[in-house]
């Protein structure tokens, strides 16, 4: 991301003599903050719609978040990294017209899933190949890709719709393992584990932080750089190919504005999730709580029948605000201090 | 020096564009008549305006992606006021729809001067944000062609000298550019900034500032062309100019504008935003569904980003070159 406004600042980070305590630290982390908003939103909207504690409903309340959710794990690593990809709403509507145009071919489930991933995965590709291989901002790149992917989703649909899917694929989306605990609600909980220790505990997600941190200084202490972006790029594709099997799976249907607009939510999710969006800091917990969070507002909205366009109004506010407030509340500690 | 004349982005693209109408005239001649060239310049006139006031923000290291909602949301609310009060003359709604659009420029410029938030995130919050309110102040109503008075809609269509004023309004707004840019201290620090904020800092520069004022320039034009658009479309609604910000953008990115600042010309914004709108026209003329429309700019942009990374690539001091070859 080399629109990055805030180089100027001169000072170079500052190193504590002593690191506080695990405990303290967590104390004033951005992670306890927003399991706070998580509860109180959930007691607000158990106050405000008696029909918010039903089990089922609730169930379905995790539908508004799942999908989303299961691209910002890998959009979070990207974003860390320093990099970032506008394109993956675009590759959901490119893997789902394919699966929809192998339907009409007479594919199977299997071959379904595959053509999913595998679309998701050379988009990611595409993407990865144009930043890392020409030296190109991810962000015009994949601005330029989130057009192109959906316009071949345009061109091949144009105003018609992809129907027929088989009944059994029908599972992904619908289907329930446990009594309310529904297939995307399991893929999204083993996602966010398999994330975490990822990101947390394996040499590649400690490389996807020293990227952000200092590409320059990563490339010096023999991190293959372009390699790990790459990957991270594959790895955002593959997770949209699977949130398109999901989301086509619980549509039924194909058509091209699949998904439309959902870019913005990823990103508001991760960066809610206190992810840095200039990259290098971040934590997989906090896009879960951050998920969980925008979940329940947006089903909270719909409960009080709050229209689609007021809640996007609602997430883009709460895009500027969680960046703008901490930045507030730290110049006035500055200033108090001087 | 010929043959570093003949590099320049803008040759380039109006090399392009000229092959691109011999293309076309070869098979329908009809597509290069003046008239049509005139029609089809009038109806990339939107575009070329918009691209000018995106060229300065991205110019400053910045991106407006609320330029498009910007447009939509003064178009809706100087539709309205006409709506109200039908007897308000034209250059009161001309002010009205430029103070609005810089005023929503404004917001975008300070939340990135004072509170630092990197462009992309505010922009695209207040792209939503400018959506959402045309729905809650119009709740999802059209405003339709009768109910806008009779002057309110001919402005833009009025033809003067064998143009139209919106035609003439990009013409100006393109001869603003050139004297702003090359003409004034507000061009020059738009470079400044974007070719190098710590050396602009040292010359006195106020980075944040001039960002600033490059998003008011931009959310301005914007409030503009929103008045303009829903006048010669002579309908206002939420989704106007939806996704109209990438092909801003791309225009932008075709014309060599690099995304990493400092670098582009007000002709470079001129003629891609030109060579879009040729490609935009001319698809219906070539029998090519309009749903191409989309991948086709898509590419673009990616061809363009390549081509801008490979001609202005620095040949700046590179540590590790090698390293980074061998991988």
């Amino acid at each position: 991301m080399s629109l990055a406004s805030s180089e100027i600042s001169t000072t170079g980070r500052q190193l504590p003599d002593r690191l506080k305590s695990p405990i303290q630290r967590f104390l004033a982390s951005w992670e306890l903050l927003l399991l706070g908003v998580a509860i109180a939103v959930f007691i607000l909207n158990s106050f405000a719609s008696p029909y918010f504690l039903d089990p089922w409903n609730l169930s379905d309340a995790t539908f508004n978040f799942t999908e989303k959710a299961l691209i910002a794990f890998a959009m979070a690593m990207l974003i860390i990294s320093g990099e970032i990809d506008l394109s993956v709403a675009s590759i959901i509507a490119l893997a789902s017209t394919a699966m929809g145009f192998a339907v009409q071919m007479g594919a199977e489930t299997p071959v379904l899933i595959l053509v999913g991933l595998g679309v998701g995965l050379a988009c990611g590709a595409f993407n990865g190949f144009l930043v890392t291989g020409f030296g190109l901002p991810s962000i015009v790149v994949t601005i330029g890709t989130m057009s192109l992917f959906r316009g071949i989703s345009y061109i091949v649909l144009g105003d018609k719709a992809y129907t027929g899917y088989p009944s059994d694929f029908a599972f992904f989306g619908q289907g329930y393992v446990w009594w309310v605990i529904s297939f995307e609600f399991l893929l999204f909980a083993f996602m966010a584990v398999l994330f975490a220790v990822v990101l947390h505990r394996t040499n590649f997600g400690r490389a996807a932080y020293v990227i952000g941190n200092n590409p320059v200084g990563a490339l010096f202490s023999g991190i293959r750089v372009p390699r790990v972006k790459f990957a991270l790029f594959l790895l955002t594709g593959l997770m949209s190919g699977v949130a398109a099997i999901c989301l086509t799976s619980r549509l039924g249907a194909t058509r091209p504005s699949i998904a439309f607009g959902w870019e913005l939510e990823v990103v508001t999710m991760v960066v809610l999730g206190g992810v840095n969006i200039l990259g290098g800091s971040g934590s997989i917990p906090g896009v879960v709580i951050a998920a969980f969070v925008m979940g329940m507002v947006t089903f909270g909205f719909g409960l009080l029948n709050v229209p689609g366009i007021v809640m996007s109004i609602f997430i883009g506010l709460l895009l500027i605000s969680v960046i703008a407030l901490p930045r507030i509340a730290h110049r006035i500690l500055a200033r108090r201090k001087v | 020096m010929i043959q570093s004349f003949f590099k320049t982005r803008e040759v380039i693209l109006g090399v392009a564009i000229l092959v691109l109408l011999i293309a076309i005239a070869s098979r329908f001649p009809a597509f290069v008549a003046p008239r049509n060239l005139a029609n089809v310049f009038n109806d990339t006139a939107p575009l070329v305006i918009l691209a000018l006031g995106q060229m300065a923000v991205i110019l400053t290291r910045c991106i407006d992606l609320s330029v498009a909602a910007n447009l939509a949301l003064t178009g809706m609310i100087v539709a309205m006021l006409n709506t109200i009060m039908p007897g308000l003359p034209i250059p009161f709604i001309l002010v009205i729809a430029i103070a609005l659009g810089a005023l929503m420029g404004l917001a975008n410029g300070l939340l990135v001067w004072k509170l630092e938030i990197p462009p992309i995130v505010v922009t695209l919050g207040t792209m939503t944000v400018y959506r959402g309110i045309i729905f809650l102040i119009s709740n999802g109503a059209w405003i339709n062609a009768h109910e806008m008075s009779p002057s309110f809609k001919a402005f833009p269509r009025e033809v003067i000298l064998g143009l139209p004023v919106l035609s003439w309004i990009a013409i100006f707004v393109v001869i603003g550019f050139i004297v702003l840019i090359s003409r004034t201290p507000l061009g020059r620090a738009f470079y400044a900034v974007g070719g190098n904020p710590h050396a602009a800092v040292y010359t006195g520069i106020n980075v944040g500032q001039t960002q600033c004022a490059a998003f008011v320039l931009s959310g301005a034009l914007a409030g503009l062309t929103g008045y303009l658009w829903v006048a010669r479309y002579a309908v206002a609604y939420v989704d106007i100019a939806g996704g109209f910000e990438l092909e801003v953008v791309a225009a932008c990115v075709i014309g060599g504008i690099s995304i990493a600042g400092g670098i582009g010309s007000v002709g470079g914004a001129l003629l891609g935003a030109l060579f879009l709108g040729i490609v935009k026209n001319a698809l219906p003329v070539i029998n090519i569904s309009p749903f191409w429309q989309l991948a086709i700019s898509g590419s673009a942009i990616i061809i363009a980003v390549a081509f801008n990374a490979t001609s202005n690539r620095t040949k700046g001091r590179v540590i590790l070159k090698k390293a980074e070859h061998a991988q």
